[in-house]
């Protein structure tokens, strides 16, 4: 069992979270082969084979060549399985190279038991397994589904190259997130308001408990894009990750995007009507009810 | 311009979920299906795309599966798609991506689509597969998760949404596919009048054999809630009562409350 490992470069520097993959191929005990489009700067602290392509030349975000590159590497490698990290660039780049192989793809995973893969479905509240039929497989992990270990090592590099770089896409480059309107990432407690709060009218019973607290407000996903609360306040991978002594989720159902921007809190309180709710999964204490009453209730006795 | 948005209809996700006989997906009694939120950002896309070409734009609206998908594509019709294609598959819930991807792409293959959307992913299956294969199957350029979308004169600019707020700005020439993510715009409600108005647009329904060419690649072996962690205490009945006992487990576990 051999398992290529394709990592993820941002702005010039390795993502940490390429080292969940090395624990994912550990976990289905493959022969690891890392390749990378970055630089001799920037090699993954690991020993064994990787192949570096260089990111000056291909691009940081250049689906097209990085599935050629991919493609090339899989040429020489032979892996049974192709192993992306769910995220912005692992799933728009592992159905292209997929589907050049014709190759399933699992998208995703969570765990692993030989050929099975358990992969979340339904807003994160079920789950699937999940049999490849092919020789190869490609495979997204989850963000923190495996944990990585402390890497060290000195690759054995090997170079990628292309001969025609000739691609459809033009990368023009990064645009930075708005400037920060609140550093949740100091806030001791935070109080976040999820789509169950109903509508923007309803938010100042969110902030109120916040304030009772000490605390920040913070906000799931939908809320900010609904516009009920500005986008500094955004809780999840695409937001801010948190970790406070204290943090209360108000009608969040606990979609994953989200789970993994809090989940390193010290202490989760859930508030939600659905008591099947995935958030309940990390709460320490789930409330099941309406957050609208039982909020002001809280606050009340707070105050 | 010809434009293909390509939705799904997906369960509320609201509802309580419980694997069917099968076991391998949802029993649907009981459940409230609409359209994936992600595809309404597609189709309100498209309609903008139209709107700002001067309603040039000829948008085909396209869904996969049973009868009750039907009131799904109506609802992008009344949204402002122009015509609508159904491919009836009371089994697609059992085909994986690829073939999901295989049965647009060909369904698409000799139409001259300038532009295809979809959502990056459905809310229920979640797998954000399809429109990137449907792109490779048919050799077009392809962005996904897009939160920024600009058009001019034959070119695409999208903003892609990467992690921590970071965003990536893409460019290509069309034909391409493009893959929506939450926020991209505010799809709209459609009025009465345009609900009126979709029931007169043209909606054609296709058996799905007549695209089907492909075998799966991989099978669901299972459907099941995930495995409890347990450990967390949950707490139900009388509010006041609840916020009694919080307030001593705060007092007793955290520091932040005295």
């Amino acid at each position: 069992m051999k398992a290529l490992l394709v990592c993820e470069y941002r702005e010039g520097t390795l993502l940490d979270a390429s080292y969940e993959l090395v624990a994912f191929a550990d976990r289905i005990g493959a022969d690891k082969v890392l390749a990378v489009v970055g630089s001799e700067g920037a090699l993954p602290r690991f020993t064994g084979p990787v192949y570096l392509a260089d990111a000056e030349k291909y691009g940081e975000y250049n689906p097209d060549l990085h599935k050629k590159l991919v493609l090339a590497a899989v040429e020489k490698e032979n892996p049974d399985c192709i192993v992306f990290l769910h995220s912005s660039y692992g799933w728009d780049l592992a159905p292209r190279v997929a589907a050049a192989l014709k190759a399933a793809q699992v998208s995703e995973v969570v765990a692993v038991d030989g050929r099975n893969y358990e992969v979340t479905c339904c807003n994160g509240k079920m789950r699937r397994t999940i049999t490849s039929t092919t020789a190869r497989t490609v495979v997204t992990v989850q963000a923190g589904a495996f944990t990585a270990l402390p890497a060290e090592g000195t690759p054995q590099v090997t170079r990628l190259d292309l001969v025609d770089i000739a691609s459809p896409v033009e990368f023009l480059g990064y645009e930075a997130a708005e400037a920060k309107g609140v550093d949740l990432a100091k806030a001791e407690v935070i109080v976040s308001a999820g789509r169950g709060v109903g509508k923007k009218e309803n938010v100042p019973v969110i902030a109120a408990l916040a304030r009772a607290l000490g605390g920040e407000l913070g906000a799931s996903r939908p809320v900010v894009d609904a516009g009920w609360v500005e986008h500094s306040h955004q809780v999840g991978t695409t937001g801010q990750t948190v970790s406070p002594k204290l943090y209360v989720a108000c009608g969040i159902s606990g979609a994953i995007q989200h789970v993994a921007g809090m989940k390193k809190s010290d202490f989760v309180v859930a508030i939600n009507k659905d008591r099947d709710a995935p958030i309940g999964e990390v709460a320490d204490v789930l409330i099941v009810a309406d957050a609208l009453q039982f909020v002001p209730a809280l606050t009340a006795k707070l105050q | 311009m010809k434009i293909l948005v390509c939705i799904k209809q997906v369960p509320d996700m609201e509802s309580r979920f419980k694997p069917n006989a099968s076991g391998v997906w949802y029993e649907e009694t009981d459940l409230a299906f609409r359209m994936n939120e992600y595809d309404e950002y597609a189709v309100e896309q498209a309609v903008q795309l139209k709107e700002q070409l001067g309603e040039a734009p000829d948008v085909t609206v396209l869904s996969i599966g049973p009868d009750r998908v039907g009131e799904t594509v109506k609802k992008a019709l009344a949204m402002g798609c122009d015509r609508a294609v159904h491919i009836q598959d009371p089994a697609i819930h059992l085909k994986d991506p690829w073939q999901v991807a295989s049965i647009i792409a060909a369904f698409a293959r000799d139409k001259g689509f300038d532009l295809i959307l979809t959502g990056m992913q459905s809310q229920d299956r979640g797998s954000a597969q399809v429109g990137v294969t449907v792109a490779e199957r048919l050799g077009l350029p392809c962005a996904t998760t897009l939160v920024g979308f600009a058009h001019n004169d034959g070119t695409i600019t999208v903003k892609r949404e990467l992690e921590g707020g970071l965003k990536g700005v893409v460019r290509m020439r069309l034909p391409a596919v493009v893959t929506c993510q939450l926020g991209l715009n505010t799809p709209r409600y459609p009025t009465l009048p345009n609900i009126m108005k979709a029931k007169k647009k043209e909606f054609l329904t296709h058996p799905v054999a007549e695209f089907l060419r492909e075998e799966a690649l991989c099978a669901t072996a299972s459907f099941h809630p995930p495995a409890k962690k347990g450990g967390g205490l949950v707490l139900e009945g009388d509010v006041n009562d609840m916020a009694d006992r919080l307030l001593g487990i705060l007092k007793e576990k955290t520091a932040v409350v005295r």
